[in-house]
């Protein structure tokens, strides 16, 4: 059912790119999102979330517009979106990276993983990349230990990660980011 | 169908309460107290401070008394030794992420974390101080209310208050874990966002972090100032709880002592906010009663129903959250305004004193007013027309810090002039009383007769319900007003924001009409407003209103267009009512806000 769900707003999404609305437009965007999760309290984590799938994160006017199409406090709507560490409320990157940083990822070496990721790219953790490709972040655990140290790059996990291999992994987003 | 009876014992004591009642309210009825500092009555049960558990025979862990409800054969023990560790360690916790520097704290001696500090928490801490690597913020932004994170303990009173009771949450549970706060959006200061400054959360707040914005040092100066003439106005539900912080039983009028009081303390005139109520009365009753011609014989379109405007905080709200309806809204200024607009202007001219020497202090139940008095709008005589608003909290506090022996003070009467009120006019303190008063004078106006009520007391608008609604035919009108002849006058009540929004929100789809609604901004009107002694409750507000009526039974003058005063201003100055004086000091128009 939640695979439905998400096919159909997929395909809402392209049609409303398609018509021609920059998506940059948010108030549209969160519109639409109502649209499809409808207008009740229940709808605030999916309208986030989906907001947070578009612009990688939810902005001043974000939370305004959720707030009035929901008919909820703006306080409200932010007190929901910062208890959850995937709803973020400053500007991230296009590929944000998260590198695991509990304990047997800590022992399976996750700070060469960070350390060769800052100097790849050239920022601190909780930084951004100036480009504005990539923002880099540690995770509670992902549930991965036996495959540690991993990395999450948007969706996509990455167990058993070396350093090396990190590099390469970002290379490839790099890449398909210019494309 | 009656609800079940439910056996258990408490402390050993058998005891039978209905269903569904929890641990901590059956522990009350055998007068066994529980300490608590999340809950209260007010508001939903959160059981998030974990003061109030307590050991039920045959459980591994300790319930909270607050949040669990009674069962049969339930064998409960509310002091038992895992019991008291247990809340001592609790209270340890708390204190640990607590600011309790109390010697510099507002709230030091009306704190009720620092209360159960000595109860329970005597000795070394034996906990590590977090406070000091907290992101807390000092929000002194507010003219009414200051928010002092390093004092919070996210028992969240305050976030519930606001939603459940005045449907505003300008304050929101932020962030989780140890990084929790409660915050604005966006951590935003306290004036840039949707707050009323209501103040029911500085009510309900159970430590210092949510206080008031205190003006008692100004004031004292002012007074110590020998070049200044310090005029003192006093709101009409203070008089009905003032003396709760001093040592008086709860309910009692404290009129005459708190004039005693005020003359003691150094003001060179103490004069009575119900004075200008009467006159908003005069104001107001005309304005609904122009509403209604413009309406019915002129057919222009005009504005209804006609909403109160004496509660600042309602005025905000209207502002943010229905920015269509200010229309609607009585151009009347607030009781307080036109005191402060007739202060410095009529009266300073008066008693020969100039008006830049005046300093204009007025004494609120209300934290909202601290707002209203910094308003733009609020400065037609030229100068500010109410330099300081204390609250009823503060005046308690200059009262002690005088020395005053309250208890003991020989009642004494308002100065003249602005001083003489009625009946009508004291009951402005309570929810619906706007309305009767403004029944009692508009009636007669119309019909030449006094309200058809027993003892003209218009007992459907009385009252603690969040809404009330009633109706009023008029018959047999003077010739003046025959156009209102046989029109039943559809009135509406609201008190706590969250009754005004449902009321409004009826009004905008249709399905309710009135002509004329009052609303006040905080449960119950002024006598329980965010100004009052801590602390508040449905029934300490029944007590006070039940003060706020006898008062008005008890006064000669019950009428505001009896007032003497009130017709020797109009005679002397303002000419009529809506008169172009009035025009100039008494009204004034609102702006929309962002809501978001």
């Amino acid at each position: 059912m939640t695979k439905i769900k998400h096919l159909i707003q997929n395909f809402s999404l392209q049609k409303f790119k398609k018509g021609g609305q920059k998506m940059s437009n948010v108030e549209n965007l969160v519109k639409e999102l109502v649209k499809i999760h409808g207008k009740n309290r229940n709808s605030l984590m999916p309208v986030l979330q989906g907001v947070v799938k578009e612009e990688k994160y939810l902005s001043e006017d974000a939370m305004m517009a959720i707030a009035k199409e929901l008919d909820l406090s703006t306080a409200d709507v932010y007190g929901t979106a910062s208890f959850y560490t995937f709803l973020d409320t400053v500007p991230r990157g296009k590929n944000i990276i998260r590198v695991c940083k509990t304990i047997t990822c800590h022992m399976k070496g996750k700070d060469e993983l960070i350390k060769a990721l800052e100097d790849a790219l050239k920022i601190k953790v909780g930084e951004t990349t100036h480009d504005k490709q990539f923002t880099l972040l540690t995770a509670n655990c992902l549930g991965w230990c036996h495959k540690g140290p991993v990395m999450l790059i948007n969706d996509e996990i990455y167990p058993e990660t070396s350093p090396q291999a990190a590099l390469e992994i970002i290379e490839k987003y790099q890449t398909s980011t210019k494309k | 169908m009656g609800k079940y009876l439910v056996n258990l014992k408490i402390n050993n004591i058998p005891v039978s309460v209905e269903e569904g009642t929890t641990i901590l309210d059956a522990a009350k009825n055998l007068n066994f107290k529980i300490p608590t500092l999340c809950y209260h009555s007010d508001l939903s049960i959160a059981g998030n401070c974990r003061v109030c558990v307590v050991e039920v025979k045959g459980q591994r862990v300790l319930s909270a008394a607050c949040a669990t409800p009674v069962s049969e054969g339930m064998d409960v023990f509310t002091n038992s030794e895992k019991v008291r560790a247990s809340r001592k360690n609790v209270v340890e916790l708390l204190l640990s992420e607590h600011n309790a520097d109390c010697t510099k704290c507002y709230k030091n001696g009306n704190c009720e974390l620092q209360e159960m500090t000595s109860e329970y928490s005597v000795g070394n801490h034996i906990y590590l101080d977090l406070v000091k690597d907290k992101d807390k913020i000092l929000d002194i932004s507010s003219p009414s209310i200051v928010k002092d994170d390093s004092k919070c303990i996210r028992c969240q009173r305050c976030v519930r208050t606001c939603e459940e009771l005045q449907a505003v949450s300008a304050l929101a549970v932020v962030n989780k874990g140890d990084h929790q706060k409660i915050s604005t959006f966006l951590n935003k200061p306290m004036h840039e966002v949707v707050c009323t400054n209501c103040g029911q959360c500085v009510n309900r707040c159970p430590t210092g972090a949510l206080v008031e914005k205190n003006y008692i040092d100004e004031v004292w100066n002012a007074i110590y100032d020998p070049d200044k003439f310090v005029v003192v106005q006093t709101a009409p539900a203070v008089r009905a709880a003032l003396g709760e912080g001093l040592g008086v039983e709860l309910g009692q009028r404290v009129t005459g002592k708190m004039v005693a009081a005020l003359k003691k303390l150094g003001f060179n005139k103490v004069l009575d906010t119900d004075f200008t109520a009467d006159l908003t009365i005069m104001e107001e009753g005309t304005e609904l009663l122009t509403r209604l011609k413009k309406a019915l014989v002129d057919k222009e379109s005009v504005a209804l129903p006609m909403f109160t405007s004496c509660s600042p905080g309602w005025i905000k709200f209207v502002e943010h959250i229905f920015p269509e309806y200010l229309a609607n809204l009585s151009t009347c200024k607030s009781p307080q305004q036109m005191f402060g607009a007739l202060a410095k202007t009529y009266y300073a001219d008066k008693i020969n004193i100039k008006p830049e020497k005046m300093v204009s202090v007025s004494v609120m139940p209300c934290t909202a007013k601290k707002y209203e008095c910094d308003r733009p709008e609020m400065r037609s005589s030229g100068y500010k027309d109410v330099d300081y608003v204390i609250t009823t909290r503060e005046l308690a506090r200059m009262i002690k810090q005088a020395g005053i022996e309250f208890n003991k003070l020989e009642s004494e009467r308002y100065d003249s002039i602005l001083g003489e009120s009625t009946g009508a006019a004291v009951i402005f303190g309570a929810t619906g009383g706007v309305m009767e008063a403004a029944l009692r004078t508009a009636y007669e106006i119309v019909t030449g007769r006094e309200v058809p009520f027993t003892n003209l007391d218009i007992k459907p608008v009385r009252g603690m319900e969040g809404i009330k609604e009633a109706a009023i035919k008029i018959k047999d009108t003077v010739p003046a007003w025959s156009f209102l002849e046989g029109v039943e006058l559809k009135i509406a009540i609201a008190s706590g924001l969250a009754n005004a929004k449902k009321l409004v929100e009826a009004i905008r789809d249709g399905k309710a009409t009135y002509h004329f609604v009052e609303i006040m901004a905080c449960p119950g009107g002024c006598i329980g407003g965010g100004g009052q002694p801590i602390p508040t409750s449905a029934e300490i507000r029944k007590k006070r209103i039940e003060a706020i009526y006898e008062e008005d039974t008890n006064m000669t003058l019950r009428k505001s267009h009896d007032n003497p005063e009130v017709q020797e201003v109009y005679k002397e100055f303002l000419g009529s009512p809506l008169g172009h004086k009035s025009h100039d000091l008494l009204h004034t128009h609102y702006k929309p806000r962002k809501r978001y």
